[in-house]
């Protein structure tokens, strides 16, 4: 029996949702009427965000799961922390690409709009609770993403990667949809409750939609084999929109795996977790050896982002709540210290210089220091050296993974963040101990945004000589 | 418990050096003298923990104990002990004479200079004072950064691959005993470095702790055949980093065998002993042999640290021989206090012998021995202080760097023959390679005009390597004092050591 009333009270976890929806709505008129380049998009969308926060901290917030909209939605603690983390990751996001769209001429408002969508996106993947909203939620989110990709239609290296983006998102998102559709066929359910109940047998034709279901999640990861649009979506992407990729979406493709394979599949979660470990091992290996033969930042980050990506598989493949927590934990560091590093290169481009070579950055602590010492501070962070964040995140990862016997993916673990450190170091090496390149243009002085990053880089230090908070709200939010 | 001594030692250099960093270089001239101001403070500060610290017990003092990481049970955990109390006197004393020897010699970038000496001083006592493990960890690694900085702004010509080599080395050194650490926590439920001790181990994860350790140590100390990091790293590292590395950082590893390795795997130390003390004897011997040949005097006292580190490993691990042999701890006991010994002595002497080169290098802009000769014509007493500790470092008696070596051989006479054979050949090989050096510098005739041209050491310089003369003769000639705060913690080390964990 459905229950087709609507209340208030039934709807208010999902207030976050209703309210993007009508600030999508709004911001769009707004912006057709303001013109275009208008100053009141950027502006409005931002004040939007802060208002959605302040919704979803003072009517959306629940302190036990509560499922809604017959069951197809659900909102929990996880959902309500990622979907904060989301809109914190987005706003900073469109607070460090404001000034580069300006010099550009690109500060158009669909901008704005597409990443309202692809927010909700992510908001309808944190709140899941059906094979139906998963892939509504990832659709909402790529289709807003493969158009930010093209938005730079002039530029022939973007559309190719907007190409590639949606050519290969929309068989990774046919594969995810027939190995559902395999799923659902067994068990007969959408409900992602009912899918962990019924089905808990490895039976032939369920490993067979699991199959498909982890290479879709793994290619929306970006894990190797299924990693090879990232490089090049990052490198051809505008780099805001690069910045956008490499954030917020990474929240809700953790969300994606948590509440899929964590959650609706966990019956068979000794199956998929035997899937997750050689590509987790293949992902950190290719990721971290082929980064350091990149000569283009943005290439690197992107290699950098598959080998970070296999850490994040590997919490999961422990198959515990303590492991996703770890993964949480390690999602939320990595996007922090990948925004700030973005937010250094954005920083220092200008129009006609990208600032995206490993050479732009020669010298940079003698052209700029406060940039240098941000920037620093995230290559250490994502490199695991303390006193930065992401040393408890290697840590976390590696720490549930010794509860759990894997005693290989420790050592594994271990040794490839040893090569990743290496090319972490070469940018620092480049920053602080070669002469600076000449002839390279001084960043414009943007106040608001460089207290943005600094307070960024600040972020980083403090969570990693006081990690207590964030590490203990990870473990106990997946308990 | 209430924020005490050992977290001022910490946090205030580290306060200082972020103040001076604030200040920036254009306020370099107060920058120095805050740099100046918060070593000496922390060296007068450290003083007081020396004279409050009660003697005859093994139990750790100054403890501070605050919630860190609830959830991971890891604890701001601090505390000093006999042998731990000598390492911390060692880094506050040893940094005052780098801040000085840096006054108007570091031209570039002046202020993050002091800034990074002054915060890795901080993260050194933090290093020796964690009780915790994860939070030694914490400082462990984080100590990198600043020197990974030091060596490759203000290095030498190859500064950057030494840097670069320096940084991976020892990150993967340590990283596999973070893998050893968290595999003890999960088994222990808590990273206090107390309870891992108490921790029952089988022979076999004993072992495999016991290499993780043994890499990440052995890296740092370092031993054969993983030392080939420190001569690339002394060379290019500027005069101040040399010294910090050469008088404390390589004391860690050295530190980290008597607080991890000998306790936490008391049978797999034993059983692999032979390891150990092997690659201890192809460092005294072999590395001996190899700093003879150096060309370059930096290159050659890096050498000479590796040999007088094998000292320390030698002395540490020889205890189960002893043991066996004598059925007493007396004589492990005495090895271990020779190791101790050694340590606070090659750090003062190497130390010093690197700022004897700093002055020489200050001047020429060589490190080559060919480049000088006669150089006791020009600055008479330059040449005094540098034989002196050239002595010191050959092991000459009335000298520190004889009272560690002399108790090393012989307790080792007490394990084997062999070993002190071997062992005892370091008093010629030392001496050679030293006193050769010395021939070449400091003696003859002047060998050329630049060298004719030298003016003798100023004040500074004089004051610097003056006061480290005194401290190396004090320490040769009454030792008692440092073995007297050793005395109750080394006993209690031994007898962990010695210690089967072993169900009989």
């Amino acid at each position: 029996m459905l229950d087709t009333t609507l209340t208030w009270a039934g709807v208010s976890p999902a207030v976050g949702e209703i309210f993007l929806a009508f600030a999508i709505c709004l911001v769009l008129l707004v912006d057709v009427f303001a013109g275009p380049r208008n100053r009141v998009t950027p502006t409005l969308t931002l004040l939007s965000l802060v208002v959605c926060a302040a919704l979803l901290v003072s009517v959306g917030s629940v302190g036990v799961r509560t499922e809604l909209f017959n069951g197809l939605y659900v909102a929990d603690p996880v959902s309500w922390v990622l979907k904060l983390a989301a809109l914190l990751f987005v706003a900073v996001t469109l607070v460090y690409s404001r000034g580069y769209m300006d010099a550009r001429g690109t500060s158009r408002g669909e901008y704005y709009v597409l990443a309202l969508t692809a927010l909700l996106g992510i908001f309808v993947l944190a709140s899941a609770n059906s094979l139906l909203t998963v892939y509504i939620g990832v659709e909402l989110l790529a289709l807003s993403v493969y158009a930010m990709v093209a938005f730079d239609r002039d530029n022939g290296i973007a559309a190719e990667a907007a190409m590639k983006y949606f050519v290969l998102g929309a068989i990774a998102s046919g594969v995810l949809l027939y190995g559902m559709s395999i799923v659902y066929g067994i068990t007969g359910t959408l409900a992602l409750d009912d899918l962990a109940t019924r089905l808990v047998s490895p039976t032939p034709g369920a490993v067979l939609g699991l199959a498909f279901i982890v290479v879709a999640v793994a290619f929306k990861l970006g894990a190797v084999p299924f990693h090879m649009w990232l490089p090049d979506v990052y490198e051809g992407a505008p780099s805001n929109v690069t910045l956008f990729i490499a954030t917020a979406p990474k929240i809700a493709y953790f969300a994606l795996a948590l509440r899929l394979l964590a959650h609706g599949l966990s019956g068979v979660s000794g199956e998929w977790t035997a899937m997750l470990a050689p590509l987790a091992v293949l992902t950190l290996i290719l990721g971290n050896v082929v980064a350091i033969a990149q000569t283009s930042l943005k290439r690197m980050l992107a290699y950098s982002a598959i080998g970070n990506v296999g850490f994040i598989l590997l919490g999961f493949v422990t198959g515990t709540a303590a492991g996703y927590g770890a993964s949480l934990y390690y999602t939320l560091v990595y996007v922090l210290a990948t925004l700030g590093a973005f937010g250094v290169m954005l920083l220092l481009t200008q129009k006609g210089f990208e600032a995206d070579k490993l050479d732009d950055y020669k010298g940079l602590y003698s052209r700029d220091p406060l940039l240098a010492l941000v920037m620093m501070a995230m290559m250490f962070s994502t490199a695991g050296v303390p006193p930065f964040v992401g040393f408890w995140a290697k840590l976390s990862i590696l720490q549930q993974l010794w509860a759990t016997g894997h005693v290989w993916l420790v050592i594994i673990g271990a040794l490839v963040s040893v090569i990743g450190a290496f090319y972490y170091l070469r940018i620092v090496k480049l920053m602080y101990f070669d002469a600076p390149a000449v002839g390279k243009p001084l960043p414009e002085w943007q106040p608001g945004v460089r207290l943005a990053v600094g307070v960024n880089g600040l972020a980083v230090l403090l969570l990693g000589v006081l990690p207590a908070p964030l590490l203990s709200l990870c473990s106990q939010l997946l308990h | 418990m209430q924020f005490g001594l050992l977290s001022v030692l910490i946090w205030l250099p580290i306060a200082a050096g972020i103040l001076v960093l604030l200040l920036g270089e254009r306020n370099i001239r107060a920058g120095r003298w805050v740099a100046l101001v918060a070593a000496l403070a922390t060296f007068a500060i450290s003083i007081l923990a020396y004279t409050g610290f009660r003697t005859g017990t093994a139990d750790f003092q100054f403890v501070e104990r605050m919630a860190w990481i609830p959830s991971l049970h890891a604890t701001y955990y601090l505390g000093l002990d006999g042998i731990t109390l000598p390492l911390v006197l060692l880094t506050t004393f040893m940094t005052i004479p780098v801040v000085i020897a840096a006054w108007t010699v570091i031209e570039q970038r002046p202020a993050q200079y002091y800034a990074a000496f002054l915060v890795m001083e901080g993260l050194m006592i933090g290093v020796f004072s964690a009780m915790d493990s994860l939070l030694f960890y914490f400082f462990w690694e984080a100590m990198l950064i600043p020197m990974f900085l030091i060596i490759g702004i203000w290095g030498g010509p190859r500064r950057v691959y030494a840097t670069i080599k320096f940084f991976l080395y020892t990150f993967l050194g340590s990283v596999l005993m973070l893998a050893a650490l968290i595999y003890m926590y999960v088994q222990a439920g808590d990273y206090s470095i107390a309870a891992f001790q108490r921790l029952p181990l089988t022979l076999m994860e004993q072992r495999w702790i016991f290499l993780a350790f043994l890499l990440a140590f052995a890296v740092k100390v370092p031993m054969w055949p993983v030392h080939t990091w420190l001569p690339d790293a002394h060379v290019e590292a500027p005069t101040g980093g040399s010294v910090i590395l050469a008088a404390i950082m390589l004391k860690m590893g050295g530190y980290g065998f008597l607080r991890f390795s000998l306790p936490i795997t008391p049978d797999a130390s034993h059983e692999l002993v032979w390891l150990v003390v092997g690659m201890s004897l192809i460092a005294v011997v072999y590395i001996g042999f190899v700093a003879m040949v150096q060309a370059d005097m930096k290159k050659l006292i890096a050498y000479s640290s590796i040999a007088h580190m094998g000292f320390v490993t030698l002395g540490s691990f020889m205890i189960y021989s002893i043991v066996a042999n004598t059925g007493s701890l007396k004589g492990a006991v005495l090895g271990v206090d020779g190791a101790m010994v050694q340590m606070i002595s090659h750090g003062l002497v190497s130390g010093a012998l690197f700022l004897c080169v700093g002055v020489l290098y200050d001047r020429l802009h060589s490190r080559e021995i060919s480049t000088y000769g006669g150089v006791v014509n020009v600055m008479p007493k330059f040449a005094a202080l540098m034989v002196f500790f050239c002595m010191a470092n050959a092991g000459l008696p009335g000298t520190s760097g004889f009272v560690g070596e002399f108790m090393v051989i012989i307790a080792a006479f007490k394990a084997s023959f062999w070993y002190s054979f071997f062992a005892a050949l370091t008093l010629i090989l030392g001496a050679a390679y030293t006193l050769w050096m010395v021939k070449r510098v400091v003696f003859g005739p002047v060998a050329n005009a630049k060298v004719a041209s030298l003016t003798d050491m100023n004040g500074r310089e004089s004051l610097v390597l003056g006061v480290l003369a005194v401290a190396v003769l004090l320490l040769g000639l009454y030792p008692a004092p440092l073995l007297n705060i050793m005395e109750a913690s080394v006993h209690h080390l031994v007898t962990q050591a010695v210690h089967s964990k072993l169900p009989l």
